[in-house]
């Protein structure tokens, strides 16, 4: 596709995949800021909240908050209510572990801040053993 | 990752699948984070409340322990974290009886791994705090920073899944907090206002976390002149680690990797930043409204030791909660039981007040409680819990134990919250 864009980043987990981004210059936690029943964010403080992150592959700034986020991620792939991926400028342990608990595509570290790179509703590729997210081009 | 014979034999599968299970998982986050080996751990504390674990989350325990009992028993002591259901409690609080039932196959799921049921946060106050420089993988936030910096030991934030990997394999990977020049101070914060009570170091821990960006920052408080006690650093830790998803501190002075500044600085010179009495007011009043009409006061988050208990029972003599109020106190088994042999949970119990034991409000399907109670306005003295419990539905404020008692008494959020 014409145009497209790689990012590098840390070698990352899970599956490749592609599809639509939801990007917001804030933090993660699967407890504190989803409803995870109806799955939408839900903490009023956030950048996000009263949208629907399922299916999306969603770039946020960082891991935030507690270590539930390592167990939820699997239960809400299996209700189909997980995104499709996660992107960080910077994880922590828990992302990584429920990502690899989950088998969820997730990567961190890129050569660039990653909500700037990434605009909500953009088409990506998301590589994790590659270390790479392709931007495709509209 | 380099793995030695016990390893290599574990991944093979020739200690079974909840072994080789294990290892797979812990290899992945190892990857992840370039680890390079493992290292062998003393105890694990497990997170692993059912509402976290959700359906999916439990099927996969239930399978894993159907393994032989001596492919799926722990290697090290594994304890839990505090539970979603108080069996005790659970119907006048608005619980279903499927949530008691999937409470019931995960505890279940435990007993087959042969884990020590706390059902606490502060088991570093109430069953065995780690030593210094032990390596340890901790699954709460609140028991992470407080191993890592009051006791000195090494662990990273281990979620449920890779803490259960932990009991199992009896290691963890190397990366993180368990090097020793990952856990020196990256920032430095001065102290220019001592908090007066345990929500105000909450509050600290909120301000400072706050301004935190990351995992891999490390703060180092200065400034404290005279030690705090065990429940108001855990009240600091637990909101940093909410706050900043921060897993270390150093307390200079106080904290025993950090006699000095200089001994725990990062290369470099790490930014200096100040926190007043002014920061920790503005802290409590970014929460919630005043004037309306209360529906839950929450003790919890950490879990209350002995000492709280008695200064809440102090309180609450000769007291009583308005009856459009409901007053939750969450704590371990083990206080509970020291609490009704000492007469508190008699005392916190004739105000109105509900004791609750092996739980903490958050872990116990908040959202759906909410709803089924009709609360939405919600205060604590907990710094953490009210960072949390806005994503359930809820309105929190933040305020003094005194001051949430007082609320609790009058059924509504006073005017003035805070120090």
């Amino acid at each position: 596709m014409s145009g497209d864009r790689v990012i590098r980043g840390h070698v990352g987990i899970g599956p490749r995949v592609m599809g639509q981004a939801l990007v917001a210059a804030d933090y993660f936690s699967a407890r504190y800021d989803l409803d995870r029943i109806n799955g939408v964010f839900s903490r009023p403080a956030h950048l996000l909240c009263g949208q629907s992150y399922v299916g999306r592959v969603l770039v946020l700034l960082g891991a935030k908050g507690g270590v539930a986020t390592a167990w939820m991620l699997r239960n809400m792939a299996a209700a189909g209510k997980a995104p499709l991926a996660l992107l960080l400028n910077t994880s922590n342990p828990i992302m990584a572990q429920g990502a690899a608990f989950a088998d969820l595509p997730f990567m961190d570290r890129f050569e660039t801040d990653i909500t700037a790179a990434i605009a909500t509703d953009d088409m990506v590729t998301v590589d994790p053993e590659a270390g790479i997210v392709v931007v495709h081009g509209r | 990752m380099r793995l030695d014979e016990t390893e290599q034999a574990m991944l093979a599968g020739e200690l079974g699948e909840p072994r080789r299970w294990a290892l797979r998982q812990q290899i992945r986050v190892g990857r992840f984070f370039d680890a390079e080996d493992f290292v062998e751990i003393g105890q694990v504390h497990l997170m692993a409340d059912a509402e976290s674990l959700g359906e999916a989350g439990v099927e996969f325990l239930e399978r894993l322990a159907e393994a032989p009992a001596e492919e799926r028993r722990v290697r090290v002591p594994t304890m839990t974290d505090p539970r979603g259901i108080d069996f005790d409690a659970y119907r006048r609080l608005g619980q279903t009886e499927r949530m008691a039932e999937l409470e019931r196959r995960a505890i279940a799921a435990f007993r087959a791994f042969d884990f020590l049921l706390t059902d606490t946060c502060i088991n570093y106050q109430t069953v065995m705090p780690p030593s210094l420089g032990e390596h340890v993988a901790f699954g709460d936030t609140g028991s992470t920073i407080y191993a890592n910096s009051v006791c000195g030991a090494r662990s990273n934030f281990e979620g449920g899944p890779s803490a259960l990997a932990a009991s199992l394999t009896g290691r963890t990977p190397r990366y993180g907090f368990h090097l020793p020049e990952q856990r020196r101070a990256t920032r430095v914060f001065v102290l220019r206002h001592r908090p007066r009570d345990l929500s105000a170091w909450g509050a600290l821990g909120g301000v400072i976390g706050r301004r935190l960006q990351s995992y891999w920052e490390v703060p180092a408080i200065v400034g404290v002149e005279q030690a705090p006690t065990s429940d108001e650093l855990k009240h600091f830790g637990a909101a940093l680690a909410s706050y900043g998803t921060v897993a270390l501190f150093h307390m200079v002075g106080v904290t025993p990797e950090a006699p000095e500044l200089p001994s725990v600085l990062a290369p470099g010179s790490p930014r200096a930043d100040s926190v007043g009495a002014e920061d920790i007011l503005a802290f409590y009043r970014s929460f919630g409204g005043a004037g309306d009409k209360l529906d839950v006061v929450v003790f919890a988050a950490p879990q209350l030791s002995l000492l709280e208990m008695r200064q809440l029972a102090d309180l609450l003599d000769g007291r009583l909660v308005h009856p459009n109020t409901t007053v939750l106190v969450a704590t371990s088994p083990e206080v509970k039981a020291a609490c009704d042999r000492l007469g508190l949970t008699r005392r916190i119990e004739r105000a109105g007040a509900i004791v609750l034991k092996g739980v903490c409000f958050y872990q116990m399907h908040a959202r759906e409680i909410g709803e089924a109670m009709g609360w939405k306005r919600l205060m604590s003295n907990s710094a953490k819990l009210v960072n949390i419990i806005g994503g359930y539905g809820y309105t929190p404020s933040l305020a003094t134990m005194e001051a949430c008692i007082d609320a609790a008494v009058a059924g509504r959020v006073p005017d003035k919250a805070g120090t």
